[in-house]
This record gives structure tokens, sequence and C-alpha cells, in this order.
């Protein structure tokens, strides 16, 4: 089941969901262009945007965007100045959106 | 993302028609575009691209700044042959996003039990196969050894847009292969499509190595043309 798939059956159940996709990588990046990571206002997620490094911080992200309704671009790498919260290890960097179901 | 255009998004992929999402970043509003109207789209160049080489990603328009979701069908291999290289080989391909068929005539080795939750067919490949469909996002590959069962398969993977067309055998079994689809009409250029001896050169040992290889060589396939 890919990302979409799982919005779609959990939106069924009655969860609410937001997704977040890659949608811009440079340098070395785990996961590419179109990746995307399935949340739930719970916090229980499926799929990745990363190898791990800034799923936390999407998730919470995510759950703002289900709340709000408001889509986001979040971006990541080691050379940003929050680098020292959530980074990618990997030293590439990432540009995320982040977008309820609603 | 509307649950409407999720919806429509996956009834898309569900019935294999290629779509693909625009959204601009700016305001977050989306719309759908199904690949045969993205000729007279504003955006047909970047679409085009888009879908041709199944990449997402942000373009610059006159509009600003949009992101462009490919939702290409998903991947498909078909199998001749319910045999040990084909079990090796299924959990790998269904890892990498592949949807499964095996069709195999013989029933002993065609059963639920080797083969479970994948598309099995214990008949003759001629006539299931056009059932099938064979499009641009298949893979086919050929493990029987049994002319009767792979060279029927191979002719109507060898006619179609399959993106990888594999068949197993050593150089000789290739050799004779080759002039048997001749001898039934098939070109040279047809004929050169098939990558046999299958799977990459890695020295593969037993068939859990010879699916890796395999693997290999269809992602290669997929990826590099």
């Amino acid at each position: 089941m890919n990302a979409l798939e799982t919005a779609g059956a959990w939106l069924a159940e009655g969860r609410k969901v937001a997704i977040a996709t890659v949608i811009e990588t440079w340098g070395s990046a785990p996961q590419p262009v179109g990746s995307q990571l399935v949340v739930d206002d719970a916090g229980n997620f499926e799929g990745a945007v990363s190898g791990g490094c800034v799923e936390g911080d999407v998730i919470t992200a995510a759950q703002e965007a289900i709340e709000t309704g408001a889509h986001k671009l979040l971006s990541y790498g080691v050379a940003d100045e929050t680098a020292w919260k959530v980074g990618l290890a990997c030293g590439g960097k990432i540009r995320i959106l982040v977008e309820a179901v609603k | 993302m509307t649950p409407q255009l999720l919806q429509q998004v996956l009834e898309a992929r569900a019935a294999r028609r290629p779509v693909a999402v625009v959204t601009d970043l700016k305001t977050g509003g989306q719309r759908m575009i199904a690949r045969e109207n993205a000729a007279a789209d504003p955006l047909s160049a970047i679409l085009d691209k888009a879908f041709r080489f199944d990449k997402s990603g942000v373009e610059q328009t006159g509009g600003g700044e949009v992101f462009v979701t490919v939702h290409n069908p998903p991947l498909r291999l078909v199998i001749t042959g319910a045999v040990l290289i084909a079990q090796a080989l299924i959990p790998m391909a269904r890892a990498a996003g592949y949807d499964i068929w095996v069709v195999d005539p013989r029933g002993a080795f065609a059963t639920g039990a080797r083969f479970p939750d994948i598309h099995l067919h214990a008949e003759w490949p001629d006539e299931i196969i056009p059932q099938i469909g064979l499009d641009s996002r298949t893979a086919f590959i050929a493990l029987t050894h049994d002319p009767k069962i792979d060279d029927p398969a191979l002719a109507l993977a060898l006619t179609s847009e399959v993106f990888y067309i594999g068949a197993l055998g050593s150089k000789k079994t290739q050799g004779s292969r080759v002039e048997r689809l001749k001898a039934k009409g098939l070109s040279e250029a047809q004929l050169a499509r098939i990558h046999g001896p299958i799977g990459l050169n890695i020295g593969a040992v037993g068939a859990s190595e010879i699916a890796i290889s395999i693997m290999a060589e269809m992602t290669k396939a997929l990826r590099l043309g």
C-alpha cells in the first residue's frame, strides 16, 4: 500500500489525516522527491520523508496542519540555522510540503 | 488536498490511468490532470516531461512555484513459471512496489500454498496474458525453460511496450529460443529486447542470488532504459 492508499484507508476509518511530501532535495538525500509520509491526528504515521532524521518534526507540523487546515513548507539541512535541533546527518537538504486532507 | 481529490487520484491509480497533481506552493491550491489531457494544459511542456520520465518536482511557472506530482500506474511483474526463482523474486519485487502475476499451466507448480498473495493463474499464457494487458509499466520474465509455455508468452511480450523482458537459460538455450521465435515471424530488432541469459552478471549461485540479479537488471531497465 502506498502512502496515498494509506491516507484513503485512514480517512475511511474516520481518522484525520495529513500528508507530507518531499518536493525538493539537494545533495545526498535519503528519500527521493515524491516520497510521502502520512500522519493521523493521534500521531500514527506510515511512510518516510528522510532516514528518520526529521520525521519527528514533520509529524508535529502535520498534526498542526490537521488542526489549522493550512499547508506548510518545511526545509531541513545541516547548514540550516535549526540544524542544532533537527537536521540531516547525511549532509543533504530537503524541502517538504505538509498538507491536511480536508 | 481535499478528500475528493485524494479519491480521484486513488481511482486513477486503481484503473491504471496516469495522472498528475499540480500544487500551487503559495496558495496550496491543487488540481489533477489526466495524461491524455496534458497536451492541452497551460503547463503541457512540464507535464509531458514529468509523465515521460516519471519524475515529480518543483517547477517555476508564470503563476509562481508549483509542485508537480506524477502518479503513473503501479509497476507490474508478469512471470511465466511457478518455480523456485519466482518464489525468491516475488518478495523483493513486492518490496520494490510491483504487483505480481504468475502464469503456469502446470497445476502442481501453480498452487496458492506455494504462491500466496499474488495474482496466480494455472492457465496457458496465451489465454491469460492478453487479459492482464502488458504495458510500459510492466516487466515480463520467462522462467519455465519450457518452450511450450515461455515462447507464446515471449511473443506477446515482444510485441508489447513492456519495459523489460528477461528469459532464463544459458547462451545456448537463448540461441535456440531466438531461432524458434524468428521462425514465428519476430524480427531481429524485437528479439534483441530479450535479456537472456537473464539477470546482471554478478556470479549469482542458486535461486535467491539469481533473483537478486534479475531484480537488479529490471531496476536498471526501469531507471536507465
